[in-house]
């Protein structure tokens, strides 16, 4: 369908109108739809890593912190810049002053103000993880039909769960 | 693996019962909390086997957990197109996670443990996407509920942790406490008297952001839209859905304002244009997903208004879901082309709404 007002292009904006209690329907292309100020950008959300990804390339930090790669998973700040996401939690120590200003623009803070993490025990992640090596250890044993091993093992699970 | 959904109660999809505060206007509320387990680097970044570890971890430490009822582990990297478009027709996984975008091919070690009304995502853009739906306007409860899981969970499995910076996520916009609160809500009244432009912008000076019914990059549709917090860091969990559920308070009374001045100075041709969505939906032989959603949308608003009665919002928020492509070629018990989509979609509309056809006037 082609455009109401100016004929030429393709229509693409159904505009319904109530004056004076009569519907009026008019299709129009983005362009005469924008001329009459038909707001037509609610159909695309605008988004946040725009502006966020416009921040990461206006870092004021000098260039020599951002050199080097992260010591744990090996991103650059190159890597980074092309893909907006950071590899591991060593990069944000790592990168910790170009990390700060760039919170800092995209938050307008960089300290964390929220719930403060009570990381494990140690006992509990030793428990979790001598749990998973028997439960590891007791799926094999029914695998292999050998059922006073797993008998045993699923006691000793019990015990610690 | 097969995908049985209907070990949840309702299917997951309670969070559509209408049940919550304000379900006339708010659709649902959700909260997420991004989180990532110490040790390995983040799942864009982390090797199949990495994710395999992480995967078992979470496992692990989820089946112990108190008070997750019903709960099971889905295997999205072990499911079929259809049943991952499913879980991301029914809100329960994100796009990304069920493989289903260009750019983030399906992942070794995807997964998501459903409980009723929670769900955690498991090697998402971070290991850990915890997730809260609840029907209607319920900002606080769906933070509560996720709140205690994460703590127990956190008490068990190490997240990524930074003295000053807080939770750190993949993307630095999720930084800090990881906490992305939205409502999903339906503005038909604000688009109809073109204030909707003016409250948008409004959001954006207020910290806040939109999006579509899908989430990110999503398109509005229907008049539905999701607003949520824009930063995470700086402020705490409770300021952030303080000001949320400000904000959103004040947008509904202007779309219930508008609806008002719709009513008074074109009732009839409102009247009219309503009726005529419901009776389009009702008799239509073919309908496209646009379609569906811009009428049902038309026939909430009705609802809303009383113009049209005996018609349930529980009924309408099912539409929503299961007029979808995945959950019709599903109800077939096949794959179905786009036309053959468009005939299922208008023939279970008119099913669904015939269903109440007798009560409603």
């Amino acid at each position: 369908m082609l455009c109401d007002n100016c004929h030429q292009r393709d229509a693409v904006v159904n505009l319904t109108t109530i004056e004076n209690n009569a519907v009026r329907q008019l299709h129009l292309c983005e362009q005469c739809a924008a001329e009459r100020g038909v707001e037509t950008s609610v159909a695309t959300p605008k988004h946040p890593l725009g502006e966020f990804l416009q921040a990461v390339q206006q870092q004021s930090v000098p260039a020599s912190a951002d050199a080097g790669k992260c010591p744990f998973c090996g991103l650059t700040m190159k890597d980074f810049r092309a893909t907006g996401r950071m590899g591991c939690a060593r990069c944000y120590i790592t990168f910790e002053p170009s990390m700060r200003e760039l919170l800092r623009r995209v938050h307008g803070s960089p300290r964390h103000t929220g719930r403060p993490y009570r990381p494990p025990k140690d006992e509990v992640l030793e428990r979790a993880s001598v749990l998973g090596e028997l439960r590891e250890r007791l799926r094999r044993a029914i695998e292999q039909e050998q059922f006073e091993v797993a008998a045993e093992l699923r006691d000793r699970i019990r015990v610690l769960e | 693996m097969t995908l049985d959904l209907s070990l949840l109660p309702d299917g997951g999809v309670r969070w559509l019962d209408a049940a919550g505060a304000h379900s006339d206007v708010v659709l649902s509320t959700r909260v997420r909390l991004a989180r990532n387990v110490d040790g390995y680097a983040f799942t864009g970044r982390a090797r199949d086997g990495e994710r395999l570890r992480v995967l078992v971890q979470l496992r692990e430490a989820l089946q112990v957990l108190p008070g997750l009822n019903d709960s099971f582990l889905v295997r999205i990297d072990e499911l079929g197109p259809g049943d991952r478009a499913l879980l991301f027709e029914r809100h329960l996984v994100s796009k990304e996670l069920a493989g289903l975008e260009p750019q983030h091919p399906l992942r070794t070690g995807a997964a998501v443990y459903l409980s009723d009304g929670l769900s955690v995502m498991i090697n998402e853009e971070d290991h850990v996407r915890l997730q809260s739906l609840q029907s209607g306007f319920e900002l606080r409860a769906a933070f509560a509920a996720l709140d205690r899981v994460d703590r127990e969970l956190g008490g068990r499995v190490p997240f990524s942790y930074h003295a000053e910076f807080g939770y750190l996520t993949a993307c630095p916009t999720n930084v800090g406490t990881g906490m992305r609160a939205s409502v999903l809500i339906h503005l038909p009244g604000l688009v109809l008297t073109k204030e909707i432009g003016r409250v948008l912008a409004g959001l954006q000076q207020m910290g806040l952001t939109y999006r579509g019914l899908y989430g990110e990059g999503s398109e509005v549709v229907g008049n539905f839209f999701q607003i949520s917090n824009q930063t995470t860091l700086g402020r705490s969990e409770e300021d952030l859905l303080d000001q949320l559920i400000r904000v959103v308070g004040h947008v509904i009374e202007r779309e219930e304002e508008a609806r008002r001045v719709l009513l008074r100075d074109a009732g009839y041709i409102i009247e009219d244009k309503l009726w005529r969505a419901y009776g389009t939906l009702k008799y239509a032989r073919s309908l496209t997903f646009d379609e569906a959603m811009n009428y049902l949308s038309g026939v909430r608003l009705a609802v809303g208004l009383k113009l049209i009665r005996g018609l349930s919002v529980y009924t309408l928020n099912k539409l929503l879901i299961f007029s979808q492509a995945a959950h019709l070629s599903a109800a077939e018990g096949r794959s179905l082309t786009e036309s053959e989509t468009n005939l299922a979609r208008a023939r279970y509309v008119r099913r669904a709404l015939e269903e109440e056809a007798g009560s409603v006037g």
